[in-house]
């Protein structure tokens, strides 16, 4: 594995199943009644967060503090940061510290990448603009496995507004890596001009597609991009791009409804789908401490699993 | 003064008489008084930048009239046009005689203010661009670079209004509606960086629509820094009707491609490649070297955009756009368009000494080499291959994209009319 974890596209194979293949056995020491396991401790782990994402940095903060790992919690509101402080001065004022793992989530695509250059410890991607998300797409990956037995040849149809998306950017990578045929459903000035480069399939028409996927993943549509005429009104959207309960019946009886949240139900998911038994939603958010605990013992080389 | 043993144009040795500023005599064996030994070196007509960013007055961290027209000489340049964008803007009498005394002040290269078309680079009315031309700095060329001066009527009166002293319009073609948020070009990394895209179209489109101006109104357009392979097949449209249509392509878009934004020796975003108009694909890059072998583009022109290190160690979205070029754009050229055997040593006079200056109506400047003419000589060895270094650069900033990549040739001296701005590759 590389020192850092930036891009779902730097992960092998091995290196992709090594990480899902951890969490299955750190998931098994969280069912335990003492859930905490020593293999990090006297290592810090920093939460530098530059977005507000509670859901994020509390799920990282558990993966940490389950191995024992002493975390400080950056917020980058009321700190030197929104005084002024540039990301480089931060990142040093972090290695002064000594962070062995910084863990960032920063509106800026590509942050991660700079931060790596100005840091000895680790580096984790929690989500960079409208970059990458590589822990979402591990935990959905890890999700999918668990539910589908496995990911090759798995269709996974992922819906929404790919080209704000970084969610969708790091499970196209992960996913091929995996082996499963992914395919792209949104209107085409939701798609990056270039998506026929990537490795999955696109298509516009999601009824055409639904009846061919083991799993759908729906991505959250902000409705702020209708201002900027990228589709018509939320109705329209929902209407041709919605997973209500009419389309969520032409899916294949064991096929699994994912979402990555924070959801606009009624807009691109109704909510029976996203309530009913086939949907994975609540499960991604535990799966996520699982699979961040699994990157960070990996990442900072803890001891055996216990 | 002598210059002995350099070859004009990169033909057979022969030595230049230097007299009051003048060449006296171009020829073999000559001999007499101060000399200057050119080892062989090609002589090229003194280069001239149709655009270079000094950054005085207001960003004199970043560059000065004095730093930047020393890097202008150390890059073989005897004039430079200092780009209107400044703070204050550009857009008075006042503010360019300010530069133009700065650069005569200093003497090491000819500074010739660029004026604002619109008061203070705001697209909303015309800067009193004649008084810009009719001031001691003679203004000629009026640009509101940096921003395009996108309203098709104001650039309409601005085409037709230049005519009356011979000025031209030199566009930053960029449509602010195409380009909100734009980061890099948009395509095919764009894409997987997820970096808001600057697509071609947004630059191909203000092109045609200020061609068809220039050619309703029958004035003179410039176009700055063409980009694309799209861009460059309508100027080739435009000059095939016989349209007044004139363009500049830069030394980093004739070299640099935008997966340089994914995969460097200086890692991925790093925002040394951040540029406007962006780096773009290597098919663009092919269609510019072409162009601008074929005449298509006349001009190459630096954009020498100096920032200071803090305004690019950040990350992408919040770095500043930009990067010099004067040190290194006729090294530039020659690893893109003469080691590659596109352009000739004239060829290369012609683009960035000869075609600068008669756009720019720049007297005095971008003269053939041969008697009578001001001896404004550039000596330059192309048989050198150093790595780029700019510690020793003479400009304020630091940011070229070049650093650590092997370049050919070397500047070896710079003489503004007769008198030398740089000997032995060092300012004078």
């Amino acid at each position: 594995m590389n020192r850092h974890l930036i891009s779902a596209g730097d992960l092998s194979k091995d290196d992709a199943l090594l990480i899902l293949d951890t969490a299955e056995e750190l998931a098994r020491v969280s069912e335990r009644s003492i859930k905490k396991l020593p293999t990090l401790r006297g290592r810090t782990v920093v939460n530098l967060f530059f977005e507000d994402s509670t859901r994020t940095r509390i799920s990282f903060e558990a993966a940490a503090k389950r191995l024992s790992a002493d975390v400080i919690n950056f917020s980058a509101k009321g700190s030197s940061v929104s005084k002024g402080e540039s990301l480089k001065d931060t990142a040093l004022t972090l290695e002064a510290m000594g962070a062995d793992a910084v863990v960032i989530r920063h509106g800026s695509s590509g942050a991660p990448h700079r931060l790596a250059t100005w840091v000895r410890g680790s580096v984790v991607n929690a989500g960079d603009g409208t970059h990458e998300h590589p822990t979402q797409a591990l935990l959905d990956a890890f999700s999918m496995r668990r539910r589908l037995g496995g990911l090759d040849g798995r269709r996974i149809t992922i819906v929404g507004d790919v080209l704000h998306s970084r969610v969708a950017r790091s499970n196209v990578l992960l996913l091929a890596t995996l082996g499963a045929d992914v395919t792209l459903v949104a209107p085409p000035t939701l798609l990056p001009v270039s998506v026929g480069s990537w490795p999955c399939e696109v298509s516009y028409d999601l009824d055409a597609v639904l009846p061919k996927s083991d799993a759908v993943m729906m991505l959250r549509v902000q409705k702020e991009r209708m201002n900027a005429a990228y589709f018509p009104s939320e109705r329209e959207y929902s209407r041709r791009y919605g997973l209500d309960r009419d389309r969520f019946a032409k899916m294949p009886d064991e096929a699994i409804v994912m979402h990555p949240g924070p959801m606009n139900r009624g807009m691109e998911i109704a909510a029976e789908v996203a309530d009913s038994p086939r949907s994975t939603i609540v499960e991604q958010v535990a799966n996520g401490v699982t699979i961040r605990m699994a990157v960070l013992y990996l990442l900072l080389g803890g001891e055996t699993v216990a | 003064m002598i210059i002995k043993n350099v070859r004009v144009l990169g033909g057979e040795p022969v030595d230049i008489r230097v007299e009051d500023g003048l060449i006296a005599e171009i020829g073999p064996g000559l001999s007499g008084g101060e000399v200057v030994d050119g080892r062989g070196a090609i002589a090229l007509p003194g280069l001239v930048d149709l655009h270079t960013h000094l950054r005085e007055p207001g960003r004199e961290d970043a560059e000065t009239v004095l730093t930047g027209t020393q890097s202008a000489a150390r890059g073989g340049y005897t004039a430079v046009h200092a780009m209107a964008n400044t703070s204050p803007v550009a857009d008075t009498a006042g503010v360019v005689e300010q530069v133009w005394r700065l650069g005569r002040e200093h003497g090491h290269c000819d500074v010739q203010p660029v004026g604002a078309v619109t008061v203070g680079l705001e697209g909303g009315r015309l800067a009193e661009l004649g008084a810009m031309a009719d001031s001691a700095a003679r203004v000629r060329v009026f640009s509101d670079d940096g921003k395009c001066v996108s309203d098709a009527v104001l650039m309409r009166r601005a085409l037709e209004y230049v005519k009356a002293f011979d000025g031209v319009v030199a566009q930053h073609a960029q449509e602010p509606r195409l380009t909100e948020g734009a980061q890099m070009n948009e395509g095919v990394v764009s894409g997987r960086l997820g970096l808001t895209g600057w697509p071609a179209v947004a630059e191909e489109a203000i092109i045609a629509r200020d061609c068809l101006l220039a050619a309703h109104v029958g004035s003179r357009l410039h176009v700055c820094h063409v980009s694309t392979a799209g861009s460059v097949e309508i100027i080739r449209w435009a000059k095939s009707k016989g349209w007044n249509v004139t363009a500049e392509v830069t030394p980093h878009h004739l070299l640099l491609t935008d997966d340089l934004v994914e995969h460097s020796p200086v890692g991925a975003y790093n925002p040394i490649y951040k540029v406007n108009p962006p780096l773009r694909t290597r098919a663009d890059v092919e269609a510019l070297r072409a162009a601008l072998a074929d005449g298509t583009i006349d001009v190459v022109a630096t954009d020498h955009a100096p920032h200071p290190v803090e305004d690019k160690e950040t990350e992408w979205s919040a770095a500043a756009m930009g990067m010099i070029g004067l040190e290194t754009a006729l090294s530039v050229v020659q690893e893109a368009m003469v080691d590659t055997g596109l352009l000739d040593w004239a060829g290369v006079a012609e683009r960035m000494s000869a075609a600068p200056a008669r756009i720019g109506r720049l007297p005095g400047h971008g003269l053939a080499l041969g008697a009578g003419a001001p001896a404004n000589i550039t000596l330059y060895d192309p048989s050198v291959r150093t790595p780029v270094d700019p510690s020793g650069y003479a400009s304020k900033s630091r940011n070229t994209p070049y650093e650590g990549m092997t370049l050919p040739g070397r500047v070896v001296a710079t003489f503004l009319r007769g008198r030398p701005t740089v000997l032995e590759g060092k300012l004078t």
